[in-house]
């Protein structure tokens, strides 16, 4: 069988030959303009006047648009309808599109934007998380509460309180291919659209909403993008828009990419976040309660930051079974880029909340963290029951109203409802006691796959936990200026959209005469090699070989209605769309072949290019001859929806996930107590992929996701300015982990137990989970810090040599 | 103007603008889009190439920010030009698919170029190798492994290729009429490049274009006229006797780093975190002072070590401590239609001790540099050379430190008094690489650990191994 092979990436020999085309690498017609935006340099204020003459008359410049050429402003929004394309007057943040130049190269369209002249008035901003509460500048009309027992209760019953802050920053995406789009005019109106997006489908709708088309004249492709990890989930809309616009204008191929520094300037990042604690304990280190107040930064529009801080409330537990618990979630309205999707979906936010209380708790308690994380966990799942929980579906699904207009975004029910008022925030007015340690999260699901004892138990005897936390001590005593930290911790990540009805996916496969095989499905390749995973699952099912199967570009017009390729959602979804649709086909082949093979349909199987029966057999392709012959369809679609899904965002209960994935890591730093520099010394992981598709694939995931969520907490530092200008805007300033930041020494396993939940294959979703496993990095510097002086360091992220300086210093009890 | 150089084995000649990028004109012009643009300012590698000079040196350059008359008489193998002429691929290629090297694969031509690049140069440095280049998904522990697995295949032999024919004495670049326009000036010597700046003073000189590469495709900038320095050969290059190491303007940073690891290898391993390779092969020790910058690495260091500027205007010679030449923030005593020379370094004995401060430590510009070079006689401080960059307006010197130290007794005491003398030397700012406050405890961090590391102890991270 071809799953659970670790074969290469479909697209490496493309890959390594420089032949994979990414979006500007599309040849273009003849005549092909080219966009670039003119940007705001303020961060709030009103166009008074724009001057655009100069840039009319640039070289090669064949049309300029601004907001007041529209009689309606098409809308990039995946989800509030507020977000037009280029100004509508009101300037939200520095960097937001004024007017666009589309001319016959991208230099010379980027050489006319500067030739604006801008009438601006500039009016004081919303920055900071202190500025946004005061003036109640908040997306949804007040906190979204969730919670779990009695909390004020728990806190005053603990015999110990403490509470403190963290403040995480966000995070540039930093995919390597930039923004990019290509409009293609086609006769009648019609248009294609090739995206560097996540979501064709997305780009498909806003397009046409734009255009005022129905939805079957626009046709998205996205063969590849050159990297996503959320941000081309929604933050590709305003290029594909413009492209489509000019191109239905002109009649002539349009394309556009963001220069790097436009990227930055323009696009959304991960959320920072600041997580406030109070928690009461017991002299174990057991968590009786905690509150958590979440303030994000959404910045100017709401995007998709309501489910971004929903999966922040959801990861505030992680791995731990909170007796009691509140999360206090305010999502504020900032004149900064609109925050949007990011790998973790706010789930990393929420984690380091916790993980940060446990390292605050275990310190106060001088006892080792990785010891009082483990008696706070939730209870090991019971020995697998094989309970397959497919076809048990539908589970009852509470709707919310339904924006119609947009589905397929997850901000699509996003917008705040005006009827319901306190209702919806029902944790806080009504709390229920539930028993302590029950096993349920804060939401209410219960934990009943919780692998992480024994992965604990497996990674801690791999790596020499033990062992080496007393070496550290040692070599910390002998050592004045350098000084070594060592954390391990734990990742439960919920798998499935939390918008429930967007956990669908479909595919097509056609079958041809000659026995090879066309995939089609909703999922985009990103890189995580979703294509491969997913090709393997059709090869698998027909028992034939890879060279059999042809990956093709992800397309609205094979496969239609397609959810964001987000959520680490895609092989769980489109590997069941396409297994149903390959399923289909083979029985349609069993049924015409099962005569001469004088077998039941049933009988027949599919394995080594061979079908065969009863020790008959004949190969695939003459199978499908004869059914060619007979006259049956080679072709099918197939459809999935993800069972066992019931949740309240409003009330915040229920169960948004189907199952949990996990991880641990064990990390190992030093740091410089003279200049706070500090480096990652060694990192051991065991990761859960479920019964994997394809290991090396998931390893390169694990590995991946890791030293990304590293570089989030340690030198990824975004900085505005005062005026809420981005002055980190380029990899000159903003500086994601390069070669040397991997850890040295660095032991990357997969878990591979199958899923309990019935997966493709029983293999589990591995895009984001891994990510989080960076925060074994940010624990061990604050165990360094911490081996500085007797107090808590209160180290703040990104854990820059400033901020770790800033927190040895704490941990001495120097004046900050 | 017209450019003649190998591409892929074939003779070419561009004909464009002054600076026009070989990036756009390979991407544009030629359709070759294996090449990618990713940041468009020489910070990711994505467009990386192999750039092979007419003694066969073959180095890997940014193709963003390299203009195609900086490649006059040279080769340029892309990513399309690293498999065999038959499609072979070549054993990093082959070693990347394996190992799993590349995901979503926008990045990887330009690894795969710089892993070639270091395999034809037998460099097993490889985090050295590829510090130039970014990737987002992998974490680059497949790569690495990729490089390991590549180390003993054989160099194939099309990766030979430009250095052979452009040592071909029968080989000539074809002539070919073309547009034209009006040409840079591209001098050969010293003294020819001393004329024509004295007539055009205010012309743009370029030498690596690392940092002009960005006046251009961020700045937008029309720079002409211009002149291009890389064919003045007497620029470049070091010459060293009993008494003192005379350094060529033009030499690249990379040739620098090489040359002084064994007499300052502490300047040698700051070099190795100058930029990148991609960077250093391009940048010149002559640009980074010229250009005044109160970051670049280079000043710091060879203020310390004592250095001297050579400027020259006409036929006019001038020589200065080198910690004069910076005045101000953008302003340096350099007179229209003069420019930088040489600079020169008078031979010691080593005890330069330098200290890089970023927020990464590979490719990645300074929040403070600082770089001690002090003498202890009869355990009394002799003299003390102790300089900065990030610190103020311009690289500078730290006086008072100095003067607290001199005469002192070498010991924590002194260290300590001499830490409270940095807030007399320095008013540093805060932006976004550090604050002001993080620079000064950084600043006096790093004397601290100067001495400590004269007392034999440890205190540097790097060093940490496991």
């Amino acid at each position: 069988m071809t799953v659970a092979k670790p074969l290469p990436h479909d697209a490496a020999p493309l890959h390594v030959t420089g032949q994979a085309r990414y979006i500007d690498d599309i040849p273009v017609p003849a005549g092909c303009l080219h966009i670039a935006f003119g940007l705001s340099p303020i961060a709030k204020g009103r166009i008074a006047a724009m001057d655009l003459d100069a840039v009319r008359d640039a070289p090669g410049v064949a049309l300029v648009l601004a907001g007041t050429d529209f009689e309606v402003i098409p809308d990039c929004s995946p989800s509030a309808h507020d977000e037009p394309l280029l100004s509508d007057g009101d300037i939200h943040y520095a960097g937001q599109p004024l007017f666009l130049v589309a001319a016959e190269s991208h230099l010379a369209a980027r050489k006319a934007v500067r030739r604006a002249k801008l009438d601006l008035i500039e009016e004081p901003p919303i920055l900071t998380v202190e500025e946004a509460l005061a003036a109640n500048s908040r997306f949804e009309d007040g906190p979204r509460i969730y919670a779990k027992g009695d909390v004020e209760a728990a806190l005053a019953g603990a015999p110990h309180v403490i509470q403190g802050q963290i403040e995480v920053g966000g995070q540039e995406h930093f995919y390597l291919e930039g923004q990019a789009a290509l409009a293609l005019p086609q006769e009648g109106g019609d248009m294609i659209v090739h995206a560097s997006t996540q979501h064709p489908t997305e780009i498909q709708h806003k397009v046409a909403d734009a255009l005022g088309l129905p939805m079957h004249a626009v046709r998205v492709e996205v063969r590849r993008m050159g990297g996503g990890f959320g941000g081309k989930e929604s933050q590709g809309n305003a290029l594909a828009i413009a492209c489509a616009l000019v191109a239905a204008r002109t009649g002539r191929a349009v394309t556009m990419r963001y220069d790097r520094d436009d990227d930055f300037t323009i696009t959304g990042k991960r959320h920072d976040i600041r997580v406030e604690y109070r928690v009461g304990f017991d002299d174990e280190g057991r968590v009786l309660g905690v509150d958590f107040t979440h303030a994000l930064r959404c910045g100017w529009s709401m995007d998709l930051s309501l489910p971004v801080a929903d999966r922040a409330m959801l990861h505030a537990d992680n791995a731990y079974d909170l007796p009691a618990c509140r999360i206090t979630s305010h999502r504020l309205k900032t004149n900064h880029q609109s925050a949007t999707a990011f790998r973790g979906f706010g789930g990393p936010q929420g984690m380091v909340g916790i993980e940060r209380v446990m390292d605050h708790v275990a310190h106060a308690l001088g006892r080792d963290p990785l010891e009082v994380r483990r008696v706070n966990y939730y209870a090991e799942a019971q020995a697998e029951s094989a309970e397959a929980s497919g076809g048990s579906f539908p589970a009852k699904m509470k709707r919310g109203p339904l924006d119609t207009a947009d589905l397929a975004g997850r901000g699509a029910v996003a917008v705040p409802q005006s009827a319901g008022g306190s209702q919806r925030y029902g944790g806080a007015h009504s709390p229920v006691p539930v028993p302590a340690r029950d096993g349920l999260t804060p939401y209410g699901m219960k934990v009943e796959d919780f692998i992480l004892h024994g992965l604990t138990d497996r990674l801690a005897a791999s790596c020499d936990y033990a062992g080496r936390r007393a070496a550290i001590a040692n070599w910390n005593a002998a050592n004045p200026v350098l000084k070594r930290g060592i954390a391990l911790t734990p990742v439960k990540f919920g798998i499935s959209f939390t918008l429930t009805h967007l956990n669908q996916a479909g595919a097509l496969v056609h079958v041809y005469q000659d026995g090879s095989i066309q995939m089609n499905h909703g999922g985009t390749e990103m890189g995580q090699g979703l294509f491969q995973k997913v090709a393997q699952v059709a090869a698998s099912r027909f028992g034939l070989g890879m060279d059999r199967v042809r990956i093709t570009a992800t397309d609205t017009g094979k496969v239609p209605n397609t959810s964001a390729t987000a959520a680490s959602s895609g092989s769980d979804l489109n590997g069941m769309a396409v297994k149903a649709a390959c399923d289909e086909i083979r029985g349609r082949i069993a049924a015409v072949v099962a005569p001469e093979l004088q077998a039941g349909a049933a009988e027949i199987v599919f394995e080594d290019g061979m079908v065969r029966a009863n020790g008959a057999e004949m190969p695939f392709e003459d199978a499908v001859k004869r059914a060619y012959m007979a006259r049956v369809s080679l072709s099918a679609t197939g459809f999935y929806r993800t069972p066992d899904l019931q949740w309240d965002r409003i009330a915040g209960k229920g169960r948004p996930f189907f199952y949990f994935a996990y991880g641990a890591a064990c990390s190992e730093v030093v740091i410089d107590t003279l200049t706070g520099e500090n480096r990652i010394l060694r990192t051991d992981i065991v990761h859960d992929a479920g019964a994997s598709l394809n290991p090396a694939l998931d390893i390169g995931q694990v590995e991946g996701g890791f030293v990304q969520g590293a570089g989030w907490l340690t030198t990824e530092e975004l900085v505005w300015d005062g005026k809420g200008r981005l002055r980190t805007h380029a990899p000159s300033t903003y500086k994601i982990p390069a070669c040397s930041d991997r850890p040295p020494v660095f032991n990357v396993a997969l878990w591979d137990q199958p899923n309990r939940a019935e997966t493709i294959y029983r293999s589990k979703a591995v895009g984001e989970p891994p990510f989080m496993l960076g925060i074994s990095v940010l624990m061990a510097l604050s165990d360094a810090c911490a081996a500085c002086g007797p107090h808590y360091p209160d180290l703040q992220a990104p854990a820059t040599a400033e901020a770790v300086l800033a927190a040895v210093d704490r941990a001495r009890g120097a004046a900050p | 103007m017209e450019t003649r150089f190998l591409l892929n084995g074939e003779p070419q000649v561009a004909d464009t603008g002054a600076t026009t990028t070989l990036l756009d004109w390979l991407r544009e012009e030629k359709r070759l889009t294996g090449t990618k643009e990713g940041c468009n300012e020489g910070d990711c590698g994505a467009c990386t190439v192999m750039v092979t000079d007419p003694d066969g040196t073959a180095r890997a350059l940014n193709a963003c920010i390299l203009f195609l008359p900086q490649l006059d008489g040279r080769a340029v193998r892309t990513v399309e030009g690293i498999a065999g002429p038959d499609g072979a691929l070549h054993p990093v290629q082959q070693a990347m698919i394996d190992h799993h090297g590349s995901q979503c694969g926008f990045c990887t031509p330009g690894f795969v170029v710089s892993m070639a690049v270091a395999h034809l140069n037998g460099r097993q440095d490889h985090d050295d190798q590829l510090a130039g280049n970014l990737c987002r998904c992998t974490g680059y522990a497949p790569i690495i492994r990729a490089a390991e697995a590549a180390v003993g295949a054989p160099v194939p032999d099309w990766m030979r290729a430009d250095a052979k024919a452009l040592a071909d004495p029968g080989f000539i670049f074809p002539q070919i009429r073309t547009s034209g326009g009006v040409p840079p000036a591209c001098p050969t010597t010293a003294d020819e490049l001393a004329e024509w700046y004295e007539a055009h003073p205010d012309a743009t000189l370029i030498a690596g274009a690392t940092d002009v590469g960005l006046w251009v495709t961020k700045g937008l900038r029309d720079l002409s006229p211009v002149a291009f320095l890389n064919q003045c050969a007497d620029l470049r290059g070091i010459v060293a006797d009993d008494e003192t190491i005379h350094i060529g303007a033009m030499t690249s940073v990379a040739e620098l780093g090489a040359f002084i690891s064994d007499r300052h290898p502490s300047l040698a391993e700051l070099i190795r975190r100058y930029g990148s390779v991609q960077v250093r092969n391009a940048a010149t020790i002559g640009g980074n002072i010229a250009n005044g910058s109160p970051i670049g690495d280079s000043p710091p260091a060879l203020i310390a070590l004592g250095a001297s500027l050579h400027l020259r205007k006409g036929a006019a010679r001038r020589v200065m401590a080198l910690e004069d030449f910076f005045l101000d923030y953008g302003k340096q005593d350099r007179e229209p239609g003069e420019f930088v020379e040489a600079v020169s370094i008078p031979v010691q004995p080593d005890r330069l001790a330098c200290y890089k401060l970023s927020k990464r430590f590979d490719q990645d510009i300074s929040a403070v540099c600082g770089a001690f070079s002090i003498t202890v006689t009869e355990g009394k401080v002799a003299t003390a050379r102790i300089a900065f960059g990030g610190m103020a307006g311009t690289p500078k010197r730290a006086s008072h430190v100095e003067a607290a130290l001199v005469g002192q007794p070498w010991n924590e005491a002194t260290i300590r008094t001499a830490q409270g003398e940095f807030e007399r030397d320095f008013m540093p700012l805060s932006d976004m690489r550090a604050s002001a406050s993080y620079r000064l405890r950084a600043a006096q961090g790093m004397l601290m650990r100067y001495f400590l590391e004269t007392q034999g102890a440890a205190a540097n991270v790097l060093e940490v191994r496991i």
